[in-house]
């Protein structure tokens, strides 16, 4: 199973993290200060896994974005590989090219993504357009509810301006 | 929120506002809330016991929108509180026909979680049909999340679900064969590579297939897999079908398939380790070391050795990793020597971080493998050469050992310990190791050119500017050593080593002092001096504590598991001592016989452990280790013998006392390795450290280690508070699979109540469990409370019982009184029955101001300036117990300057048994040696002339530490 998403700009900016282990919030920040060390400073045609305290973390780089997956050491590394990938091709079917600052902005987008296709650390949705149809799905609802306060509000504003 | 969280700021003051947005009707609120709860907290938040309720009610509610996003949270975060209360509704989620595969996939993965996390609170009896139901489902996003379940399930238990068997091979097959899947779950043209790796990992929970049509197909599967998989351009899809690959590999390997297959795998990895691409290489070293549980594909592995070689040079340190753990397991008595020397010359060039792992894992090939000891010699002179800061006390003590107990090989370890003193940079590790060599065996170099002790001592002497304060003492004790052996004496070299012994006798550092001070005055004593610098005893056979400490540092993976077997397949047999008994005139039995006419007398606080310990040497009769005690005790007889007779006319009784403890010393060597007893003969399990040298530290404080062996430590922590003790017990499982059968007894004497509370059944793997327990003293007693644990490792049964440190002292409070407190009070007091008057001999000469902190640390304190007389102690304490209240003891000691070993003591109380226990407490203290377990060279306790080797004298460390 995974433990926990990392998402690190190669600047070292934590970008988005999921923990599907339990770890307090004082692990949580050492865990990210050291994976980030260690990941950041390796070179560019080495193997994408990295033994690390017990665990596995496999990780890929994407333009300036660094996507990390921690395993159990017997954990199929290639298929957690692949997984990365399979979230980065759903970002990018959903934001149409994805860049990191998409995701800067749409933080919370990156999140539903990562729910739909991950769940207690295992994978949920191999399809990609199951995926980006219920995400989807979601900001349609989203959209909904946001015109129905949005016209109360406008009708506020016309009963103030009254 | 989420953003600053991400940040790395603290956001605690918006927790609450978020757990209440879940109970909020709408949805885009609902779904930040939910969002946000489930990044923030972790399943041990207090709050989400608050959205518990909201969360069920989403779970349960028509709207699948809400399901799912209840389902999400519970899946990330649930904890034990939400597997109580929703297991049952997610559940018939997951079954229902009527919800949408969205639903379904979510609460198969929901479930999922509050099963792995709490497999007692989720009842799964009768889950196997469903899950065979489950498996037929069509849409392959909740086929996919069902077989994670399954997984799980079937890691748990796959004996309930041989059912799911036959249906996992048919969907492998389905999928191999890439009939009828829906081109959106294709990848790359694989049909989902996901649910093909979670299919053949269940599939490796099941020991064997019986059914022979589906273990065929099964192995059609994958003899399709092993062959099909190309190297294509695309990386994706590389990965894809290679991590299929790897996953049929390891099932594969799992199932014990025929020869024929099994090469066809080694030829592949043989193939992929050689590949430009790192993570293949990468994985095909990882499995290579997986596959060398099947013991017969070692031979077809050492065809590759040439080319793991090369990867142990690869500049990734994860490939390096891989690399050194696969020769380390590929390593055998044929191959170890090329090995070792790659080994030794990759540390030149290797990672820093790598080094340390790197340096011991060739010192313990060295000593497993060795073709002959002198090769291992040079091997880890070698290596403390080339890594020597990274490599542990632990290579060269046991490197000492072996010399020490091989006498072919002390020569021919001077020589080569010269030869690298001589080289002009030396680590000082090196130092250290060459130093003690020479030391104790330069005397057999003595006739070969440039080998005189003069010479020698020069080499050694030169090096003492650079080295640390640690390593000083060892030099002094080469000289010593050098010293004695030089015969006929040579007046030159004697006057040297005296100005460094003097030189050193003022040094800051009190162990270099001490041993300047007792070297210069013993080696004045000529003659007498043989006996006290003779060669060191040999050794005891000891496991090497390195393999212990790789078997540590390694993670609790299944490929290290079966490491460790082949490890202890393998025992160190290449390394036989030669001489390890020599004969002695005394039969064992007789020697325990005059053990236990003449413990009796003084050991009473210790008796229970001895006596069991009798009780082992005794039915064992003439066990290995018995025989090894006269010459480990010999030259502390041969030490003893004559200063004894030079002591004062009076002191036979002391004379007896000493003879005591040097034959008690016999046991005590063995005692760091002896058998815990209860059973003896089938329980093997050896406590590490003394485990009376741990009561007694524990008695002086209130945390420690109570016992530890190789799979469990036993830790303590107390707290006092007058006649009321908190005791926490810690039972930690170092060990990579669950000790079972655990159980507790307290056996508690008659003044103490103690209340443990429940203690579990299980420790799991490399956990640690608390137990705490109450106290309270009902009266003043010395007895001491036991604890009786036992438990279940594999298919040993231990049993320990252990002192429980809530000795008498524990229940003082130290009290300084001023002198108008404290003469009226002990005027009041007269006489006995309440105040008790005795002489006590046989004392352990200590130091008024050492006798002073003794009582200080047993938290009676001392009262200076009472009593007129400097050569006497007054002390005074308070005594809690609930009969009792609060007591004021009085204590005051007269000591003797001209003869240490006697006192007097007087004692006062304004209760009877108080002050008799109390009295006694005292005096237990001051005659027994808590300390005397920890050397095979204990201080004698009343032999006044006796010089006091240090406890940490070289060989004792040494005894102590292999």
């Amino acid at each position: 199973m995974i433990h926990f998403v990392l998402l690190i700009s190669r600047q070292g900016k934590v970008r988005l993290t999921k923990w599907y282990s339990t770890y307090s919030k004082k692990e949580r920040s050492k865990v990210l200060r050291e994976l980030s060390g260690v990941i950041l400073t390796r070179g560019p045609r080495l193997c994408n896994f990295v033994e690390w305290r017990g665990l596995k973390v496999v990780y890929k780089r994407y333009a300036s974005l660094y996507f990390c997956m921690c395993i159990d050491p017997d954990g199929n590394e290639l298929e957690i590989l692949e997984i990365i990938h399979h979230y980065v091709e759903v970002l990018d079917r959903y934001f149409g090219s994805v860049c990191e600052l998409d995701l800067i902005y749409n933080f919370h987008k990156a999140y539903y993504i990562l729910d739909e296709i991950l769940i207690s650390g295992e994978l949920q949705e191999s399809s990609k357009r199951t995926v980006v149809r219920s995400v989807a799905a979601q900001d349609s609802l989203v959209e909904a509810a946001k015109e129905q306060t949005g016209s109360t509000i406008s009708n506020i504003i016309a009963h103030a301006a009254k | 929120m989420l953003y600053i969280y991400m940040l790395g700021y603290d956001v605690d003051f918006g927790h609450m506002e978020a757990v209440s947005l879940i109970s909020a009707p709408k949805y885009p609120e609902k779904q930040v809330g939910y969002i946000v709860t489930s990044c923030l907290l972790n399943e041990n938040h207090d709050f989400l016991r608050l959205a518990i309720n909201t969360v069920r009610n989403d779970i349960i509610g028509r709207n699948e929108t809400f399901q799912c996003l209840a389902l999400t949270l519970v899946g990330n975060i649930g904890g034990r509180e939400f597997a109580e209360s929703l297991a049952p509704d997610v559940q018939k989620l997951l079954l229902s026909s009527s919800c949408r595969p969205l639903v379904r996939k979510k609460s198969a993965l929901c479930l999922l979680r509050l099963f792995r996390k709490n497999p007692d609170v989720v009842n799964v009896d009768g889950w196997a049909d469903r899950m065979t139901q489950l498996l037929d489902e069509r849409d392959l996003g909740v086929l996919t999340s069902s077989m994670s379940l399954l997984v799980a399930l079937v890691s748990n238990n796959h004996e309930a679900y041989w059912t799911c068997l036959p249906k996992c091979v048919k969907i492998l097959e389905r999928l191999a064969r890439s009939q009828d899947v829906p081109q959106e779950y294709t990848y790359y043209g694989i049909p989902s590579p996901w649910l093909q790796v979670k299919t053949m990992r269940a599939l490796q929970y099941f020991p064997t297939i019986e059914d022979p049509n589906t273990r065929r197909t099964l192995f059609e599967v994958l003899q399709r897999i092993l062959m099909g998989t190309d190297v294509v351009k695309n990386v994706n899809k590389n990965n894809a079908s290679h991590a299929v690959l790897f996953e049929a590999l390891a099932l594969v390997m799992h199932l014990d398939a025929e020869k024929e297959m099994m090469s066809q795998c080694v030829a592949l990895l043989g193939k992929f380790i050689a590949v430009r691409e790192p993570n293949i290489r990468y994985l095909g070293l990882e499995n290579m070391t997986r596959m060398l549980i099947v013991a017969d594909v070692q031979e077809s592995l050492k065809r590759h050795q040439a080319q793991i070689i090369t990867s142990l040079k690869d500049p990734d340190i994860s490939i390096c990793r891989r690399a050194l753990d696969l020769l380390y397991g590929m390593c055998d008595i044929t191959n170890a020597k090329d090995i070792v020397e790659e080994l030794l010359q990759y540390l030149n060039s290797a990672d820093f971080t790598m080094r340390e792992e790197l340096s011991l894992k060739a010192a313990i090939l060295a000593e497993k493998f060795a073709p002959d000891l002198s090769w291992y010699v040079d091997v880890i002179l070698q290596l403390i050469e080339k890594a020597g800061d990274f490599i542990s006390d632990d290579i060269w003590f046991r490197v000492v050992q072996f010399v020490t107990n091989n006498d072919d090989l002390q020569p021919y370890a001077a020589a080569k310990a010269k030869e690298y003193l001589d080289k002009p940079a030396v680590d000082e590790k090196m130092v250290k190791v060459c130093a003690y060599i020479l030391g104790e065996y330069s005397h057999l170099l003595a006739r070969r050119p440039g080998c005189s002790p003069k010479e020698i001592f020069c080499v050694i002497h030169e090096k003492l500017p650079s080295v640390s304060t640690t390593t000083i003492p060892l030099l002094l004790s080469a000289y010593a050593k050098i010293l004695m052996h030089t015969q006929p004496p040579d007046q030159v070299l004697q006057n040297q080593i005296w100005a460094i012994f003097t030189k050193y006798e003022s040094c800051i550092d009190a162990e270099i002092q001490q041993r300047a001070v007792e070297y210069f005055a013993l080696s004045r004593k000529g003659a007498a001096l043989m006996d006290i610098f003779a060669e060191m005893p040999k050794f005891p056979e000891r496991q090497s504590s390195l393999i212990k400490k790789a078997e540590d540092a390694e993670g609790d993976t299944a490929e290290q598991s079966a490491l460790k077997l082949r490890a202890q397949q393998q025992p160190s047999n290449a390394l036989v001592v030669t001489d390890q008994r020599p004969s002695n005139g005394e039969p064992p039995p007789v020697f325990v016989g005059q053990l236990s006419v003449v413990k009796a007398p003084n050991m009473n606080n210790t008796e229970d452990h001895y006596s069991t310990e009798l009780v082992l040497s005794q039915e064992n009769g003439n066990l290995s280790q018995v025989d090894q005690q006269p010459p480990s005790a010999d030259p502390l007889s041969d030490l003893l013998g004559p200063l004894a007779i030079e002591g004062p006319p009076g002191a036979t009784v002391q004379y007896e006392n000493s003879t005591v403890s040097g034959l008690e010393s016999g046991p005590d060597v063995v005692d760091g390795s002896a058998i815990v007893p209860v059973e003896v003969g089938t329980n093997t399990i050896q406590p590490i450290g003394n485990i009376a040298v741990r009561f007694h530290a524990l008695c002086l404080k209130d945390s420690g280690v109570l016992y530890e062996d190789p799979y469990i430590q036993i830790g303590i922590k107390a707290e006092w508070r007058a006649h009321q003790g908190r005791l926490v017990l810690f039972l930690g499982n170092k060990n990579t699979s669950p000790l079972v059968s655990v159980q507790t007894l307290i056996l508690p004497p008659a003044h103490l109540k103690m209340e443990l509370s429940l203690v579990p059944d299980t420790i799991p793997p490399r956990a640690q469990v608390q137990c705490p327990l109450e106290v309270v003293n009902l009266r003043p007693s010395r007895d001491v409370a036991v604890l009786d644990f036992s438990y279940k490792f594999g298919t040993h049964m231990v049993n320990i019982k252990l002192r429980l440190p809530a000795v008498l002292n524990k229940f003082l409070q130290p009290l300084p009184v001023s002198a108008e407190e404290f003469f009226p009070q002990w005027r009041s007091l007269s006489g006995p029955p309440l105040k008790l008057q005795e002489v006590v001999r046989g004392v352990r000469p200590m130091a008024l101001p050492e006798m002073s902190n003794l009582l200080h640390s047993y938290r009676i304190a001392i009262s200076p300036g009472l009593d007129p007389n400097p050569n006497n102690l007054v002390a005074s304490t308070t005594f809690y117990s609930e009969n009792t209240r609060a007591i004021v003891c009085l204590v005051r000691i007269e000591t003797d300057p001209a003869d240490r070993t006697q006192l007097r003591m007087t004692l006062a109380s304004g209760d009877p048994t108080l002050t008799f226990e109390l009295k006694e407490f005292i005096k237990e203290q001051l005659v027994s040696i808590p300390t005397v377990a920890q050397a095979p060279t204990p201080a004698p306790p009343a032999a006044p002339l006796t010089p006091q080797i240090p406890p940490n004298d070289p060989a004792a460390l040494l005894a102590d530490l292999l």
